[in-house]
Formats: C-alpha cells, structure tokens, sequence
C-alpha cells in the first residue's frame, strides 16, 4: 500500500491537523478577536472531517504497515467524537466571553485533541494508540486549566495532568510488558501471542493496560481525578470531557479487549466485571451527596461508563454494539445536561452550579425544567425516555450470552442511581423558587438543547432500527 | 386492520398525548390558561370515554381472541403492536370511565400549576391505556413502567405535607421491582424468539427457567399489587398523593398488577406458577387478616381505604392462583368492583377534605345531619366496599373465595376473614364520620354536595349498581379469554385439598386383590 493510500485512509485526521496548524497561526497573527471566526472554522472543519469518513477514510483497511485502521467502528466513534467536539466549541464563546477569556487557542485545541481521540480509535498498533492517547490528553489538560485566574480551573489542570500522566505510565508500563512478552506491538500479534499460550507476563502486560485505559473512561477504581476535573474546568470544557474522550478511550478499550485480547476473553472479563460493577455502584452512591451540580454529573459519568462496560463484559459483537450505542445515547444526554448548566446564571451572569440553584426552576423557566427534568429520567433510564433504550441493550447482550444473574445485579443498581436523577427533578419541580437564575440570552445553546431533548424524547425510539444497524455494522468490523 | 375500518387504539392513545402538548405549549397565562387546560383536559378524557364505549359495542364476544389489532414496526427491535381481548377491554373501560371523574374532582382543588397538572394526568392516561392494549412485551414495559414519571410528578407536586417522601418510596420501590421484570423479558424474548405477546403466551419455557422468571415477573406485580409485605409504599403514596391522584392510583394503577399476572405470569409460566401457588397464598392469608386489623387502628381516612386496597388486592391474587374459572373470573371481578369502589371511596374523602382541609376521622362526626346526600353516597360506597349483595363488589368477592375454596379450604377460610374484618373498619369508619354527634362546630357547617360533586358520585353509583345487578354484563366479554387461559394451564394445575368430586369407584380387580 503506498502512502497517498494510507493518507486517504487517515484523510479526517489530516484534515483536522492541518487545519489546526493553520488556525493557531491565524490565531497567532489576528489575536483573540479573530476567535470567533476561529470557532466557526473549527467546527466546519470537524464537519469536513466527518464527511471525509464517506471516503475511504470511513472503511477503507489497514493502512500505514498495519499501524492504522480505517473501519466502520472507527468511523462510528470518530463520528460521535466530532459531534462533540464541534459542540464543546460552539457553547464556549457564551461562557468565556463575559470573562473576556475566549481564547482563539480554544477551539485549535479542541482540534488536536479531536485529531489525537481520532488515532487512538483507529488504532491497531499499542504504539499508535499511545501516540493518539497522548496527543487527546496533552491537549485536554491545557483544556481543563483554561481559565487562567481561576483557582478551580488551574487545580483542575495540575490534577488531570497529575493523575493522567500516572495513568500513561501504568498504560506504557502495560505496553512493554505486552511487547516484551509478545515480540509485537499489533493488536494482531498480541493476540496471536495470547492465543499460543497466556503466560503471567501477558497477563500482567493485560492487567496494566486496562488499568491504564479505565484511567480515561474513569472506571472505578480508577475514578478519583474524574469529580474535580469536571468541578473545577470551565463548563463548555466539562462538557467536552463527558463526551468526546469518553466515546474516544471507550471504543479504544473495547478494541483493544477484543482485537488485541481477544483470546484472553476470560481473563479480561473478570477486571471489566469488576470496573462495571463498582463503577455502576459508587457511581450512584458517591453522587447522592454532592451539592455542585457538575460533581454531580461526573458521578452520573462514572456511573454511565459502568452500564456501558456490562456490554463489553459480553464480548460479543452485539455487546460491542450495545456499547457503541450506549455512548452514542450517553453523549447526547451529558452534553444536554452540560449546555443546562450552561445556562445557569445569575442576574449578573456569574455562573453558578450549586444545586440549590435549580429551586423552583420549574416555575421560572418551564422549558428549562422541562429539558433538565427529560435529561435526568433519561440518564436514570426510565422509559419511555430514550435513555432507557442503550440500557436495554447492554443488558440484553448480557443475557444473550447468558449472564443474567450479573444482568440482575447490574440493572438493580441503576436503582440506586435513579435516588440521585431523582433528586434534581425534586429540587426543579418539588421546591420553593430560589429565583436566582436569569433568563439566558443565547440561541445556540437553546438550539442544542432542544435538540438533544427531542433525541432522547419517546420519538428517538423510531432511531432504534437505523442506529442499530449502524453500531451493529461498526461493532462487526471488530470480529 | 380491525372491525371499525380505522385504527381505534391508537386513536385512544394520541387523543391525551395530544391534549397534554396542548394544555402545556397553548397561548395564554395565569387563569385563562388554568381554565383552558381544565376544559381541554376533560375534553379529551371524555372523547376517550366515548372511543371506550365505541370499543366495548363493536367487541365480538366470541369473535376473535384479539381484536382490533394493529401492528407498524417502527421501533426496528420491537413493533408498536396493538389488541385488546375481553379482559382489557373491561380495564380499558373502567380507565376511560375514571379519569373524566378525576379530572372533574380536580376541577376546584387543584389550583396551582393546572396545566402542568392535567397534562401529566392526561399521560398518565395514556400509559395505563398503553399497557393494557401493548401486544409487545417491550412496549408494554415502556408502558407499564412509564407511568412512574407522571405519577411521581402527581404526587411530588400536588402532594401533601410528606409528598417528597412519599413520591420517592413510590418511584424506587416499583422502580426496582420492574427492572428485575426487564431482564425476565429480555431472556424470554431472547428464548422465544419474539416479543409478540400472543405468542409468548403460547410458548412453553422450560420448567427450569419459569421457576426463575416467574419470581423476577413477581417482583414486579407483587410491589405494583401491592401484596404484603411490599405494601408499604402504598399507604404513604396515597395519603400524600391529590384526590384524583389517589382515584388513578388505586383504580387503574394497582390492576396493572393483576393484569400482568393475567396476560404473563399464569400463561407464560403455568407450572412455577402452580409451584409458588402457596408462596402467593401465604402472602395473601397474611395480607388479608394484617393489612384488615392494621386498618381497623388507622386514624386517617384515606389510609384506611388504602389498607384496606391492599386487603382486597389479597382477594385477587386468592382467585388469580385458584386455577379455576370461578377464581380468575372473580379475580377480574374484585378488581373492576374496587376500581370502582376505592376510587368513589377516595373521592368521598376528597369531597370533605376539600372543606376542611383534614383528613383525620376524628375531626369529623355526625355529618349525615348536615350532608345528607354526601351521607348516603357515601354509605353506598361503604356498603359495597363491604361487599353487600346487589353491589359491584359482591359478584367478585364471592366468585374469588368460591374459587379459592375449590383449591384449598384454610386459604378460603382466611380470605373470608379478610370480608368480617372489611366491614368491622368500614362501617367503624363510617360511624365516626357520618354519625354520632356533632362534636366539631366547622365539620357540622360544612355544606352538602355541591352540583359538580354530584356529577362526579353519581355515575360510579350508577356503574356499582350496574355491577352488582347484571355482572354479565361484564363477564361475558371476558369469558372466552378466561376459558382460554383455564385452557392453557389446566394440566399444570396444582390438586385441590378439598375432594369436591366423587372418586371414582376402585376397579373390581383392585377391589379384589385388596380382600
């Protein structure tokens, strides 16, 4: 295969790379006043990068000596990456700009680290996988301390940056213990090696890995970083951790369990019962206490990524299917939830997360309320939300391979964290206005919640059929 | 497509959806919107009431097992498929029959947020609805466990002093009783290999597997009934919840229990459910004689009537297990009579909390002077509740403990305690509240029934006469279904205690060798 093939092949991650070069000089030159133009370039760029999956980007094989793949499953992720990175940019300028902190820089990092999320999807090679990990991640602790002044948001930096680099160590650490013990850093040649015989130095090599990959969907026990981060970065930054990375590192985790330890199936599968388990249950105990509501959330994300690791727990294709569709679900629900929040301001446009905010929001901003409200039954999966449905397909992969007795356990803990969800509809609908938030003045995030609500009303149920022929065709390139 | 050249069922459906949208997005503020709503609101319910009516005339009785089916497959893993046999239909009816009554009793009491209001108690119309005429197992989910959300709302908004916790204990309880259904239903639709109900209902699962997914389906309908001991969220839910909230809750809401066990857990699973038949009489006979004496102590009306739901509700599932016709058929019958019954008992306590804002029985007394009417509804209501021959709840009580006596005489002498002790706390209650003296100035000054009052007791007099009189009338849909189900789990049947047949005489060789 010659190179102009394997550049067809990676086109979206050319694309945004370039592009990204070329608005940091933009941005560079024109300064902070160009950053709306920045922005919007930006996302038409994330939307070139996407039509650029039509291609051969989109199912196109191995490209690069085997390093690289182009597969529906990887077009899929890059899919729902782009989307939320598009709108972690397009929600930002209504939250920096009153702190004249809207930053050209913003939307080119948003980029980068969209091009690293990129390669880590479409990785068949532990290198390239830890080469696009590094790239999403150095960009996102820039991301996370972007609000310079702000003492949260600098914390929130230095303790991603902290903790992630300790979450690479462990992951290369993994990596060597997998080469050394294989000859091979492919996916295809790890396996190969686990299929000939799984002595302790591959078991080892696998344990460390996935240790290092539950770091970045922040499964438990490898959550700690996940409620300060999202506490302390700015909010249209939250929104972009509880999305893109989250699709990225978790069709990343599940191409590494099946393609590279595949035939370790039995092993693997003990440490994801674990992290689903113990995420879906500290998730929703740890959430019931918090008072911020971004806290909140990132509980609810920890608790969102156990329900979609008992799809991968299967290791089916219809599990990896289930899991595709319940990030897809996830991230429409989150980012709605998030540009909520957004929209919580005071009369004089400090934004404020206290939960104790929302009182009464149902009497002050009915539609408001009414999104918030469809955004938490749904993240507790109660139908006829469409929330529920992802839910439903994680545990139905589970039961087709006969695993209902975790199926039991596992959905008998979203109970608990229904407490939780329940708990903000109470303070929206129940309680005595605060009356502290102010109307909002923006129409993109208006726009988007609307959106995202009709997504995950009664009416996503008619997606059902083309979005599960779509995850199913994704998760069948995996086999 | 059906007997009527138009899709019926779905009609009934779209009607409250469309409504709701209505009342909540329609032009207008503060009062004017309220009054928009309420009239929209019964409009709707009315024009419901009507499609009921259209669908209980056209019902073939003896005609096909389901009919006006409908089916689209637009949900890609399951279909919206859509039919009614007997059984439904008479839920279906006593739905649309209840909720313009609701609505009217709301009409005055409920004065904040009213377009919020009618709107969720229109959808909560429209999933009840749904879960009675869903053909597929994963719409009837969707349907039966929707309805949490608006009933939670109901509560949790328009609630009493303790709404908060009640609308909790309410959510999380049926909550986790129903996700353990869900699984059961996925493995069923996994094994069978369709989620189509009438099919389901015809295939045999492994003896095995029906011992487990019976217990998860219980799980379920045992919470929702609500059967001892997971009754508890039952009382504070209804003591909590707005008049109307209490008639929805336990008119329709509690039947959803037995028509799941009706339409699953007897056809699906006949022989676990022959195998826990005792499991469910044990708690029933320890339903019917607790839940009656914990009610005899209750000082708060409405928790009284709700203990004594639960009691009835014990007289169900005695007949749903008896595996016989009298047994279900007066299973079916309890539940449309205390339909009926509890719904007009909880509007008769509406009536007189609206004046006086309390429900404590102490605080009232002597009210059949000043309220003469109210008086006598009321007694009507008591006296069916008590199970008075002529009355709606009589045909199905005695059916159910005929039934229940066929399979085992010391569940039938239980259950008919649970009838001694029901009118020991009705008629105490009644006493306190209509007679004796006059000890509280403001309850003697309240004033009698008021026109919309009357218009609200009235058809459910008319409807519990009707029933007690001429329970043919709502038997004979029902029979063929009912025969259906006898059918289907006859061979699983457990034996009776009592030999109600002659044995059969020993034959002549036995007889012989014994000597």
């Amino acid at each position: 295969m010659s190179y102009i093939d394997s550049f067809a092949l990676s086109l979206p991650e050319i694309i945004l790379s370039f592009g990204a070069i070329v608005l940091m000089l933009a941005a560079a030159w024109m300064g902070d006043k160009a950053s709306k133009a920045i922005s919007w370039v930006s996302v038409l760029l994330l939307a070139g990068a996407g039509l650029a999956l039509l291609g051969p980007a989109g199912s196109g094989g191995l490209g690069y000596d085997g390093l690289y793949v182009a597969d529906p499953f990887a077009a899929f992720a890059k899919l729902l990456i782009y989307v939320g990175a598009a709108v972690a940019i397009l929600v930002a300028p209504g939250f920096f700009n009153r702190d004249g902190e809207m930053r050209a820089e913003y939307p080119v990092l948003i980029l980068l680290s969209a091009v690293g999320m990129g390669t880590m999807v479409s990785a068949v090679d532990l290198l390239t996988l830890y080469v696009g990990l590094e790239l999403q991640s150095l960009a996102a602790y820039v991301l996370a301390s972007f609000l310079r002044r702000d003492d949260r948001s600098a914390e929130a930096g230095l303790k991603y940056f902290v903790l992630g680099a300790l979450a690479s160590g462990i992951l290369l650490y993994g990596i060597s213990l997998l080469y050394g013990f294989s000859g091979t850093t492919s996916f295809v040649g790890v396996a190969a090696a686990m299929k000939a015989s799984m002595g302790s130095g591959l078991l080892f090599g696998l344990v460390f890995v996935l240790a290092g990959l539950a770091f970045k969907i922040s499964a438990v026990p490898f959550h700690m970083w996940t409620p300060d981060v999202y506490e302390g970065a700015p909010t249209p930054v939250t929104a972009f951790f509880a999305s893109a990375p989250k699709v990225a590192a978790m069709a990343l985790t599940v191409r590494v369990a099946i393609e590279a330890m595949g035939p370790a199936t039995g092993e693997w599968r003990q440490i994801i019962i674990f992290c689903a388990l113990a995420s879906t249950i500290l998730g929703a105990v740890g959430a019931i206490g918090q008072t911020n509501i971004k806290r909140l959330l990132a509980y609810s994300s920890i608790n969102n990524v156990g329900f979609a690791l008992f799809g991968l727990v299967a290791g089916t294709a219809y599990g990896a299917s289930a899991v595709m569709t319940y990030m897809t679900v996830y991230i429409v629900m989150t980012l709605g939830s998030l540009i909520c929040v957004l929209q919580m301001r005071t009369a004089d446009g400090t934004p404020t997360e206290q939960i104790a905010a929302l009182s009464g929001l149902s009497r002050t901003r009915p539609a408001l309320a009414a999104a918030f409200a469809i955004f938490m039954f749904s993240l507790a999966g109660i139908p006829p939300l469409f929330g529920f449905w992802p839910k439903f397909m994680v545990f139905d992969a589970l039961v087709r391979v006969d695993m209902w007795p975790l199926a039991m356990i596992g959905i008998a803990t979203s109970v608990i964290g229904a407490f939780y969800y329940l708990k903000i509809v109470k303070t929206i609908y129940f309680d005595e206005p605060a009356g502290v938030l102010a109307p909002s003045r923006s129409m993109i995030e208006g726009v988007l919640i609307a959106l995202a609500a009709l997504f995950v009303s009664p009416l996503g149920y008619l997606m059902i059929g083309p979005l599960g022929r779509i995850t199913q065709t994704a998760a069948n390139a995996l086999f | 497509m059906n007997q009527l050249g138009f899709p019926i069922l779905s009609i009934m459906l779209a009607v409250p959806l469309v409504a709701a949208l209505w009342c909540l997005f329609a032009p207008g503020e503060g009062e004017a919107k309220a009054r928009s709503a309420r009239v929209t609101a019964l409009a709707a319910s009315l024009i419901d009431l009507v499609l009921g009516g259209v669908l209980w005339a056209n019902y073939e009785v003896g005609g096909a097992r389901w009919q006006f089916i409908e089916r689209a497959d637009v949900f890609g893993r399951f279909s919206w498929a859509l039919g009614i046999d007997g059984i439904a239909l008479m839920l279906i009816v006593l739905t649309v029959f209840l909720v313009p009554l609701c609505i009217l009793a709301s009409w005055t009491s409920i004065q904040k947020r009213v377009p919020e209001y009618m709107a969720v108690f229109l959808l909560t119309e429209l999933l009840m609805l749904g879960v009675f005429v869903a053909q597929d197992l994963f719409l009837f989910y969707i349907m039966f466990e929707g309805g949490l959300i608006p009933m939670y709302m109901i509560i949790g908004i328009w609630g009493g002093a303790r709404r908060i916790y009640a609308s909790y204990k309410f959510f999380l309880y049926t909550l986790l009783g129903s996700v353990l259904m869900l699984i059961a239903m996925l493995y069923m639709a996994q094994t069978a290999g369709t989620t189509f109900i009438p099919t389901l209902m015809t295939f045999n699962f492994s003896s095995q597997a029906q011992l487990w997914l019976f217990l998860a389906f219980f799980a379920s309908f045992a919470v929702k009934m609500p059967m001892w001991p997971v009754h508890t969220w039952l009382p504070d839910a209804h003591v909590e919840a707005p008049t109307a909230g209490s008639v929805i809750l336990a008119g329709v809401m509690l039947k959803l229990a037995g028509y799941g066990f009706i339409r699953f857990s007897l056809p699906m699973f006949p022989e676990a459910s022959a195998h826990y038949m005792w499991l469910i009489f044990a708690l029933s006979m320890i339903a019917t004689v607790y839940t009656s004496l914990v009610a005899l102590v209750q000082k708060d009306m409405k928790k009284l009537i709700a203990y004594s739901s639960v009691a009835h509700m014990a007289l169900v599932t005695f007949g749903l297990f008896a595996f016989n016709r009298q047994g279900i058929e007066g299973a079916m019958m309890v539940m449309l009579g205390h339909g009926l019954v509890s719904s007009a008992l909880f509007l008769c306590v509406g009536v007189v909390y609206d004046r006086l804002h309390t429900r404590e029985i102490a605080r009232y007394g002597g009210l059949a002077t000043n309220m003469p009417a109210y008086a006598t509804f009321f007694l009507f209501f008591t006296m069916a509740s008590v199970g008075l021959p002529g009355l709606s709840n009589f045909p199905g009580e005695f059916l159910s403990m005929m039934g229940t006596y066929e399979i085992s005489s010391w569940a039938a002498f239980i259950a008919v305690t649970g009838i001694i002790t029901g009118a020991a706390y009705m008629l105490y209650l009644y006493r306190r509240i209509c007679f004796g003296p006059q000890t509280n100035a403001d309850a003697a000054a309240m004033p009698d029934l008021d026109k919309r009052e009357w218009l609200v007791l009235a058809p459910l007099a008319a409807a519990v006469l009707w029933m007690g009189v001429y329970p043919e009338s709502f038997l004979s849909p029902m029979r063929a279904d009912v025969g259906a189900l006898l059918e289907r789990i006859h061979p699983a049947a457990p034996a009776s205690d009592a030999a109600l047949t002659v044995p059969h005489a020993a034959p002549a060789a036995a007889v012989a060798g014994e000597r």
